[in-house]
């Protein structure tokens, strides 16, 4: 049996910086370790590039338990960019208030980029289970890993528990389709999976497979430990598991109930609307009373995942190429916000958002960036978030669920009101201090980056559009 | 003769033993204990469908490997921050653990 090891490039580049860094981290002396998160970057920036080069491989490896092909490539370099620029943003944020973990810090993202790669490019369910475990361990220790902080140890504790208990659900569900089927492989799944049709496992190990994906994209009712656990962790790895992780849990629930369970999705359908409607509401209302920024930015980053699910409820192309584009203004757009908060705690500031009030004398950047990330993520017309909305709505809308985008819509218009809240605090209000707040010049132009894509692709978002349908074509 | 269904009854009652321990018990230990036990559930349900539909193919043994291999992970981290949090607080019980809200 001959493998393409050339199929593996960027996963190899991963592994090979991570190991590096660890290795380096161990040689050199306290004081020159600044330098580990930029050979960290420069190994994703390499592995972005290889990624770029495979864009339209279709292949798979070991009889199809590794898949490559665009639809995975796209969501992984989506994963990569958000870990360069969660590096870029918090690798200061780390290095002053974290310095004895630094170099932890480091590797440990790479390593939880190699987990959500191999996750989205899973084919079986061995190898599912195996990358999920190395995402969310790996992701376990970077929210505990501020050990002074209890704060950081109690949500790290959460986090295990509920991940845990989640990932023995997902596999009891993960054996029951294994028993019904016989294969692990997700595309011969859908093959056997239609002579036993009215089968009552399947139906089990459907709902507890979704309760397990459930969990990782924290949808409702399995989002409990979001707002714990982000407001726990240390600020930069908030914004790597508020975007990269639940990017490649959404990639992977979109794989396994496209491509393996498509053939019983009238059974799975109705399920998947109960949830993204709860999602989308409890998501909304729930962020209105809180007072934590980042407390806030989870209730937000629930129902934005309820938003991503509707396309797999619309079930066609359009609504997967809708749900691609989604994640990925989501990912500019909520780095963005995750960013300011970043660098307002790093420079000082607390987490609540009163400390927020008149940001914009303080720095006028920080107020601007925030402002306009939050508006792209709660739809606003020029900026990138309305144009995600309203494909979303309109591939819904196509397959008859005007009900759905009526409820979308609504809880769309509620969402104006909390992130406006943050927009008065920062505007409106007098600041305590007039100081002006210290941003580093290189987070200063990853910020304006961010800013900067999400009003571009307000503006100009056809090849991006074109990009993603044809990624999602390999599904249909 | 001992058929699947005994086999998946057992898994079943064993993973219903484990969830109900994973959200009444208080101590975090504890809690893992059970978690470890529905884990298992898992393990019997994967050697059971191996030797009764798939004879021969071993698919299913090599998952319930992956799965007694992570799962040992999973317990290492765990208890490490067990100990962590408990050198701050000198509590495992996780109804004391509020600092967050629930």
């Amino acid at each position: 049996m001959d493998i393409n090891f050339s199929l593996l490039i960027p996963e190899f580049i991963v592994v090979g910086f991570a190991f590096l860094v660890l290795i380096i981290s161990l040689l050199v002396p306290e004081i020159q370790k600044k330098g580990l998160g930029y050979v960290s970057i420069f190994g994703l920036l390499f592995t972005l590039i290889s990624l770029y080069l495979m864009m339209n491989v279709q292949d798979s490896l070991l009889q199809g338990m590794y898949i490559v092909d665009p639809f995975a490539t796209f969501i992984k370099m989506l994963i990569v960019l958000s870990s360069i620029m969660v590096l870029l943003l918090g690798t200061e944020y780390v290095y002053r208030l974290i310095n004895e973990y630094y170099s932890e810090f480091c590797f440990l993202v790479l390593f939880a980029t190699l987990g959500m790669m191999a996750l989205v490019s899973a084919g079986d369910f061995i190898t599912l289970y195996v990358a999920l475990e190395l995402m969310t361990i790996t992701f376990i220790v970077l929210v505990g890993f501020w050990t002074r902080n209890t704060k950081s140890s109690e949500a790290a504790i959460k986090y295990i528990l509920l991940s845990a208990l989640s990932s023995a659900v997902l596999l009891y569900g993960l054996t029951l389709i294994y028993g019904v089927t016989g294969t692990t492989l997700i595309n011969d799944v859908v093959g056997t999976i239609g002579k036993s049709f009215d089968n009552s496992i399947l139906l089990v190990g459907l709902v507890f497979l979704i309760s397990g994906f459930g969990f990782k994209v924290s949808a409702v009712p399995f989002h409990m430990w979001t707002p714990d656990v982000y407001e726990g962790a240390p600020t930069p790895v908030t914004a790597l598991l508020s975007v990269a992780s639940k990017g490649a849990a959404l990639a992977v629930f979109f794989r396994v109930f496209l491509k393996g369970l498509a053939g019983i999705s009238t059974l799975w359908i109705p399920i998947l609307i109960t949830i993204t409607v709860l999602t989308i509401m409890l998501g909304n209302f729930v962020a209105i009373p809180q007072k934590n920024i980042k407390r806030l930015l989870a209730f937000s980053g629930v129902a934005q995942a309820g938003y991503i699910l509707l396309g797999l409820v619309a079930f066609t192309t359009f609504g997967v190429a809708s749900s691609l584009f989604y994640l990925a203004l989501y990912v500019f757009s909520n780095l963005g916000a995750f960013g300011v908060v970043i660098a307002f705690s790093q420079a000082g500031g607390g987490d609540q958002i009163s400390d927020y009030n008149g940001l914009w004398k303080r720095s006028p950047l920080l107020a601007a960036v925030m402002l306009i990330c939050l508006l792209s993520l709660a739809g606003i017309p020029p900026l990138v978030g309305f144009v995600g909305k309203f494909h979303l709505f309109r591939a819904v809308m196509e397959q008859g669920y005007v009900w759905l985008v009526f409820v979308a819509l609504g809880m769309s218009m509620v969402s104006v009101y909390y992130y406006l809240l943050v927009a008065k605090a920062m505007y409106l209000k007098n600041p305590k201090t007039n100081d002006a707040v210290k941003v580093p010049i290189g987070m200063q132009i990853t910020l304006l980056a961010t800013m900067v894509i999400t009003i571009f692709l307000g503006l100009y978002q056809t090849p991006l559009i074109n990009l993603t349908i044809s990624v999602a074509e390999t599904f249909f | 003769m001992i058929t699947l269904n005994h086999y998946l009854l057992l898994s079943a009652m064993l993973f219903c033993i484990g969830l109900y321990g994973a959200l009444a018990k208080k101590n975090a230990i504890a809690i893992l204990i059970s978690i470890e036990l529905m884990l298992n559930a898992v393990n019997i349900n994967l050697v059971a469908f191996t030797k009764y539909l798939t004879p021969g193919v071993f698919t299913g043994q090599i998952f319930a490997i992956f799965v007694i291999v992570v799962a040992a992970c999973e317990v290492a981290i765990g208890l490490a921050i067990i100990v962590a949090i408990y050198r701050n607080r000198t509590t495992t019980i996780v109804e004391n653990l509020d600092w967050l809200k629930w």
